[in-house]
């Protein structure tokens, strides 16, 4: 007996010593190329050039250049996610409790799948192709309706046209996340509301939106990250006439306007905060969802 | 017809306008290089562009090495995490999820400052060590999509059983890895490899930022200098997510049938 007791942890120590070669390289892979470059930036933002610890290149955001360029970024993504949600719901809405036909449901969902991942240089072609000045829209406009769309102010190289572009994306994700919350609403609330005598509006602001809003507030967050983060597509579509926050990171690091690397640190490590603390609502509302959707 | 049924046709048909009218645009606009009649020349002039050829295949090449690394990266560990350290599973879950809340262009702005020419590993230094930094940083933006889809290919097999009926017939790590877990989890990796696939071929920000002429570069050089041909590239590149998509659904629903007969 006492034999086996004194060969068996032996006996597991190289093996346990091979487990840990397994997944070794994953962390030092992620240490290197993932959290070490990041830490670094975020060391940078507290550090001038000499190497001392200050708040001079935070402070260096306050400009009014950097902060009207937060400022557009914000606007531009809150706008996005507040209108990717609700007109992501509405068609969620619509292909869950609208009756439609199973296939039409499929077919949205398989092509919702296609359109949050085209987003990126494609898509701004796609854009200006379709609203620029010569594009399919803006002609079919002209020259059916007599609308002229760029004489009216219109300009797809603008917030409003970078806002419709990331609808592109913005509400086939929701879409996607929000439908299977959809589909877990129980039949049952419903007929109990209606039982006792709710009607549908009465239905929706007092039993459906409850359960539903840890989800709806969490993707909101969700696709606020989303478009904060998204760079490809608006210099594809602007070049760098509209600075917004990436755009202005991304020519500072290609040193094309000032050669400050501190403050491109502190432009990344803002860009950081704002996308964690969006992450981080919407894990933490998700973990709440989920309660009910078991 | 039900008023429900009139809403949500109403919301259906006002989101296939504005879904689709893009993508009529982006083809119509793309067939009218030539005056007066719809022509594929602007497709003609894309394809036997040697740039577009040199860049297309360059990108090909980088999705496909880039998935080489996932697999390598994230099979075993997810393996070992199911098997042996349980514990782990928050934090590779943290560290997995990163990539999707640190925006890319922070992660390529890290590796300019650490692996630059003056550095103790100077990747930015030379033609292979910045391919080698590109490489790493699509294997990071693919993280979170493909650990997530081996790791839900694990939970459907009993890796504890396999392992042990492997290990009785005297395999090693290496070869049960690589001859029952990777097969059991085939489908899973290719979801998370098509994704893959989708991602890094028109990506911009790393390659532009890292001086890699790639396809998605050589995009936005030619929406910068060209009309039409920015069109083609745009169609190409749709139909490139299109096919990627539909064969993950693809190699899902077979997967579905294959257990289910099972």
């Amino acid at each position: 007996m006492t034999t086996i007791a004194l060969s068996l942890p032996s006996a597991r120590q190289p093996r346990q010593m091979l487990s840990w070669l397994g997944v070794a390289p994953f962390f030092l892979f992620a240490l290197l190329f993932l959290i070490l470059p990041t830490l670094n930036i975020v060391v940078g933002a507290f550090r001038n050039p000499q190497g001392q610890v200050t708040l001079e290149n935070l402070g260096k955001l306050l400009s009014p250049s950097i902060r009207s360029a937060f400022w557009i970024s914000i606007e531009l993504s809150l706008l996005t996610a507040v209108l990717g949600c609700l007109f992501g719901f509405l068609i969620a809405a619509a292909i869950t409790l609208g009756d439609l036909p199973r296939p039409l449901r499929n077919a949205i969902l398989t092509f919702s799948g296609v359109a949050s991942n085209f987003a990126g240089v494609p898509l701004a072609f796609a854009f200006i192709a379709t609203l620029g000045r010569l594009g399919f829209v803006t002609m079919l406009l002209r020259n059916w309706f007599g609308i002229n769309l760029y004489g009216s102010g219109f300009n797809i190289v603008s917030f409003l046209g970078l806002a419709l572009t990331y609808l592109y994306f913005q509400i086939p994700l929701m879409v996607l996340i929000i439908t299977p919350a959809l589909e877990g609403l129980k039949r049952e609330w419903r007929e109990a509301a209606e039982s006792l005598g709710a009607s549908g509006a009465q239905y929706w602001r007092l039993v459906a939106l409850p359960v539903l809003w840890p989800s709806l507030l969490g993707t909101l967050a969700l696709l606020f990250a989303n478009a904060f983060g998204a760079v490809a597509t608006a210099i594809a579509l602007t070049g760098s006439s509209l600075s917004i926050a990436p755009i202005v990171l991304f020519a500072q690091i290609r040193g094309d306007v000032l050669n400050d690397p501190h403050l491109g640190y502190a432009i990344a490590f803002a860009m950081i905060v704002l996308t964690a603390i969006a992450n981080g609502i919407y894990i933490l509302l998700r973990m709440r969802a989920e309660r009910w959707l078991k | 017809m039900t008023g429900k049924q009139l809403w949500s046709w109403l919301a259906v048909v006002f989101a296939g306008l504005y879904f689709l009218l893009p993508l009529v645009g982006m083809f119509d606009f793309s067939m009218r290089m030539q005056r007066g009649v719809y022509s594929f020349e602007a497709y003609r002039i894309v394809l036997a562009d040697p740039q577009f050829q040199q860049t297309f295949g360059y990108s090909v090449a980088l999705a496909l090495l880039t998935i080489v690394i996932g697999i390598l990266l994230v099979v075993p560990t997810a393996y070992f995490v199911r098997l042996r350290f349980p514990g782990l599973r928050p934090a590779i879950e943290f560290i997995t999820l990163l990539p999707l809340v640190i925006p890319p262009i922070v992660i390529v702005f890290g590796y300019i400052r650490i692996y630059n020419t003056s550095s103790v590993l100077p990747l930015t230094g030379s033609w292979w060590g910045t391919n080698i930094l590109l490489l790493c940083g699509y294997a990071v933006l693919s993280l979170p999509y493909m650990y997530r889809s081996v790791d839900t290919g694990l939970r459907t097999i009993d890796i504890a059983s396999l392992t042990e009926a492997a290990q009785s017939l005297g395999a090693g790590w290496a070869r049960i890895l690589a001859v029952v877990i990777l097969p059991n989890v085939f489908v899973s990796v290719l979801s998370g490899a098509f994704l893959t696939f989708a991602i890094v071929i028109g990506e911009y920000v790393f390659a532009a930022l890292l001086n890699v002429n790639s396809f998605g570069p050589y995009m936005v050089w030619m929406g910068g200098n060209r009309a039409y041909e920015p069109s083609a590239l745009a169609v190409v590149a749709f139909v490139i997510t299109w096919a990627c998509m539909g064969l993950i659904q693809l190699f899902t629903r077979f997967s579905k049938f294959s257990t289910a007969r099972r």
